[in-house]
């Protein structure tokens, strides 16, 4: 046993920085830590008890990927006070239902895997444990629950097994056989419709792409047969095992869940991401298997070590490289699998894209030998699976290499991708391979990717993102407007103001009309044409240039953009002077949404229209899409957040008013206190239903546009008698997708009207699953 | 939970009108990065690209040599958000642009005039003194040259 040191008692802080200094000190064990650790919190519990039980109550929470350590301390802590680890293990049961009543479903599970850890710590009995577990298993049986209620409690029990799946076996093998055939019964009977929209790759070669609960209840099995043997988890309280058996245990309060409610919002479900396996790297150790219950408990420590550290990359990187069983794991393997998992998630990542592209620089730094080696395997290896792979993902591969390379030179072996030269263009690969060329040339500059590539890639190189402009040619001259686009040009060289600027305009003719309008500004797209494209030539040399145009020429965008046609209109223009330049259209297009010379509707329109047909299927089309309804909901966010906040300064002022009010009976002055709070919460209420009738509106009209286009396309394909699905197809209706999945908090709101309107029976059983798999998500 | 990539650092505009107090509450509310490092040649284009990684970018400002206005190798970014700035200091300070490692800091907010570099000849500061070769900041520094 270890000699009794005098007990002196800590400092608050100096609580703190013990237990996060418990796990990085390197001269003495982690056993001799713990032990050391334990005499001294126990030494200051007369009088930082509470303090100490919100600190491990926190690293429950937020340290799950310590989870055994913590619990080993609550062990040796228990064993010396059997009150404090009673207390403990009420305040955890008190946590765990706040979580679940604020739906912190993920925390609630590290909370729960604490506590079943804690039965192998001596502190709780296993009986007990077994009958927070039934009572969870029993959520299955619940009627009318949404399905992914059931399965997070189904999940949380599960998962929770590796810790304590041989301790509650060997203490209660027939209930746990019982839960399990419920267990079983239950992931027999869920549905899985929601699934194919959440795989990232549409074969199932060479890894199948699991639903979570499915791959996780083969883990389980095998764990089972293999009689729980469970060898990676790192166990410190066994070392103390003498100690610790001799503890007294507690039982676990009975734990009912609280009931499904309105508000409850449960976590989606996942498909199980994986891309590696022990063929992967045959120099280095095994990679466990798909269904081994290792995988899943790296898996799951990786993902908490992310989560508790993406905002310190350095950190984060350093963390996932001291994973312990280095020598046991291809880790650099796990890392990459696991980081990649992230990237590529769907609906969305857990984290912002670039901070993913960042972490693995920092990774490539620490392990500069190693890990670069695995990212240029794991990149060729997602090039060859391109065509099964989804749009969405699609977009992120692209994304994250462009910019990964960009840090780099630009280094990569071409040649190696030749055989996507001999392809059609519009092929997945290829198309890949242009959408990242062009990325390069945003990050850098045109020649600078004509000199990276072979001459043979000539065909996939970005386009000069040159302006052009149709007027400015002496040849055209015989273009009607032709005259009126040199004498704007004059005008404006000559800092002429709105006014002036409208006065050359009258002199256009309208090619719709007979005669002109009187008041000379009905939809004219000569006008436009020739004051857009003229303006923008005029302004092309930055986007400041531009932005300033736009500014200066304000008055006369909105004139001509007063009717749906001219809106549209003026962003058929921009495309025509602009598209060789997709990034200056998406910051014009942006900055005229956000000055409202256009709006979102006419936006979407645009995006449909035939005009833009031909360039349906690049990446920079969705990526403005996205961009606009992103700013609809923003603004919509915006006006509610000031209404909520004016309603809250004006129950403020009543209780000021009520609090102070005793003399005063004056009603007409807190009338009028009121007035203009009032009149402003009236005018906001109006402006928050506007907002959100033209949000609605903007998804209506994009799914309407997906739903004419898509049949089309089937009813050509089926009277033609070609196949649907050609990659037009496959990336129509993943974009489809898209929009369902990265907005789904907003369009949940339109179920509805989706269903009655658009989504219903009569449609394309092609086009009505996508829809039918969205509404899987969440019931 | 630590997020030192987001803190403030340790540099203080000189030039700044107000006390210490104000500039240091303006860089904890701002919006706006200053972004240095950059190449001559790096254009807006590419800031936005980059930048636009961590969210919607309000407004880029060129930083100009004061007497040629031209690029002189530094920028000012705003974006919409603070969140999205705090990103761009977790991600993209450090990272490298037109094969530079370029760094961002906060600003307290920019200002006419503030686009403008301080050293002597016109151009940053840094430039003035460097007696290194950047084939991308003009070459020797200009007290070499």
């Amino acid at each position: 046993g270890q000699p009794h040191k005098r007990r002196r008692t800590s400092e608050p802080s100096e609580i703190e920085e013990r237990l996060e200094a418990l796990l990085c000190r390197r001269n003495s064990s982690l056993e001799s830590n713990l032990e050391g650790l334990a005499g001294v919190l126990e030494a200051d519990l007369p009088n930082y008890k509470s303090k100490i039980l919100r600190i491990l109550c926190t690293v429950a929470r937020l340290l799950p990927e310590k989870l055994t350590v913590y619990t080993t301390l609550v062990g040796l802590l228990n064993a010396r006070n059997y009150n404090f680890g009673g207390e403990f293990v009420e305040a955890m049961i008190r946590q765990l239902k706040e979580c679940l009543k604020v739906n912190m479903y993920n925390e609630a599970v590290h909370l729960v895997r604490f506590l079943s850890d804690l039965v192998n710590c001596h502190v709780i009995a296993a009986p007990s444990m077994v009958a927070m577990f039934e009572n969870f298993v029993s959520v299955t049986q619940e009627e009318d629950v949404p399905q992914v209620r059931c399965d997070w409690y189904v999940f949380v029990f599960l998962s929770s097994l590796p810790w304590v799946g041989k301790e509650l076996y060997e203490k209660k093998d027939a209930e746990m056989d019982r839960l399990l055939s419920q267990t079983e019964s239950y992931l027999k009977r869920r549905q899985k419709i929601h699934v194919p929209m959440l795989q990232v790759w549409t074969a199932d070669k060479p890894h199948p792409q699991e639903e979570y609960l499915d791959c996780l209840w083969s883990q389980i099995q095998k764990l089972k047969k293999d009689r729980w043997q469970e060898r990676h988890i790192l166990r410190p309280y066994l070392a103390f095992d003498s100690i610790l058996c001799e503890a007294l245990q507690h039982n676990l309060p009975p734990f009912t869940p609280p009931p499904h409610t309105e508000d409850s919002v449960y976590p989606m479900p996942r498909v199980i991401f994986r891309m590696f396996d022990y063929t992967d790297d045959p120099e280095g150790p095994v990679m466990p298997g798909s269904h081994s219950v290792e995988r899943f408990v790296i898996e799951e420590n990786l993902h908490c070590i992310i989560k508790s550290h993406w905002k310190e990359r350095k950190t984060c990187a350093a963390q996932l490289l001291s994973y312990p069983g280095n020598n046991k794991i291809p880790l650099n393997y796990h890392i990459v699998e696991v980081i990649f998992a992230e990237l590529f998630q769907l609906p969305s990542p857990p984290h912002i894209e670039v901070m993913y592209t960042t972490l693995l620089i920092e990774l490539c730094k620490l392990q500069p030998g190693s890990l670069p080696q695995v990212l240029a395997q794991a990149t060729e290896m997602l090039y060859m699976r391109l065509d099964s792979m989804n749009t969405t993902c699609v977009d992120r591969f692209i994304n994250w290499f462009s910019h990964h390379l960009s840090n780099f030179q630009f280094r990569w072996s071409w040649e190696d991708w030749s055989d996507c030269l001999t392809q059609d263009l519009e092929k997945p690969k290829p198309k890949f391979v242009k959408e990242v060329l062009e990325k390069c040339m945003r990050l850098s500059y045109h020649q600078r990717i004509i000199d990276i590539v072979p001459a043979s890639f000539s065909v996939l190189s970005p386009a000069n993102p040159v302006c052009i402009y149709k007027y400015g040619d002496e040849s055209n001259r015989s273009l009607p407007g032709y005259t009126v686009a040199l004498c704007l040009t004059i005008a404006i060289k000559n800092k002429a103001s709105n006014d002036e600027i409208f006065s050359i305009l009258k002199d256009v003719p309208n090619p719709n009309q007979d005669d002109d309008d009187d008041e000379g500004f009905t939809f004219n797209p000569l006008k436009i044409e020739v004051f857009v494209q003229t303006l923008l030539h005029l302004a092309a040399k930055s986007f400041s240039h531009s932005f300033s145009a736009l500014a200066k020429f304000h008055e006369v965008f909105k004139t001509l953009a007063e009717s749906d046609e001219g809106k549209l209109h003026i962003l058929r223009v921009v495309y025509e002077v602009w598209k060789n330049h997709p990034q200056m259209i998406a910051v014009l297009v942006d900055k005229m949404i956000r000055t409202q010379i256009v709006d979102c509707a006419a936006v979407a329109n645009w995006i449909f229209s035939s005009e833009l047909a031909h360039d349906f299927t690049r990446f920079y089309i969705w990526e403005i899409l996205h961009s606009t309804i992103r700013k609809m909901n923003k603004h919509v966010l915006k006006i509610h957040k000031e209404l909520e906040e004016t309603k809250a300064r004006l129950a403020r002022q009543h209780k000021r008013r009520d609090s102070d009010d005793d003399d005063d009976d004056d009603d007409r002055s807190s009338d009028r206190e009121d007035g203009p709070l009032e009149e402003q919460i009236e005018r906001l209420q109006e402006k928050v239903e506007s907002a959100q009738s033209e949000q609605k509106n903007l998804f209506l009209v994009i799914f309407q546009r997906f739903i004419m286009l898509l049949t089309e396309h089937l009813v050509r394909c089926e009277t033609g008698g070609i196949d649907v699905f050609t990659p037009w197809y496959k990336s129509c209706i993943e974009r489809l997708q898209q929009i369902f999945l990265q907005h789904h908090q907003i369009i949940q709101q339109y179920m509805v009207t989706l269903e009655n309107l658009l989504f219903t029976a009569e449609l394309d059983h092609h086009i009505l699953a996508v829809f039918q798999q969205f509404c899987a998500l969440q019931a | 939970r630590s997020d030192s990539y987001a803190d403030l650092s340790q540099y203080r505009d000189q030039h700044f009108r107000g006390t210490r107090y104000d500039q240091e509450r303006l860089l904890r509310k701002s919006c706006t990065l200053y972004v240095g490092n950059l190449s001559f040649y790096t254009t807006e284009e590419q800031i936005h690209e980059l930048f636009g990684k961590s969210g919607d970018i309000k407004k880029v400002i060129m930083g100009l040599d004061k007497v040629k206005k031209t690029a002189c190798g530094f920028c000012f970014v705003e974006y919409y958000a603070r969140g999205d700035a705090e990103n761009a200091m977790r991600y993209i300070n450090g990272t490298r642009l037109d094969d530079r490692i370029i760094r961002t800091d906060w600003d307290a907010g920019f200002k006419e005039g503030r686009q403008y570099g301080r050293g002597r000849s016109g151009g940053q500061v840094r430039d003035e003194y460097r007696q290194d070769y950047d084939a991308g900041r003009g070459g020797y520094g200009k007290t070499v040259q």
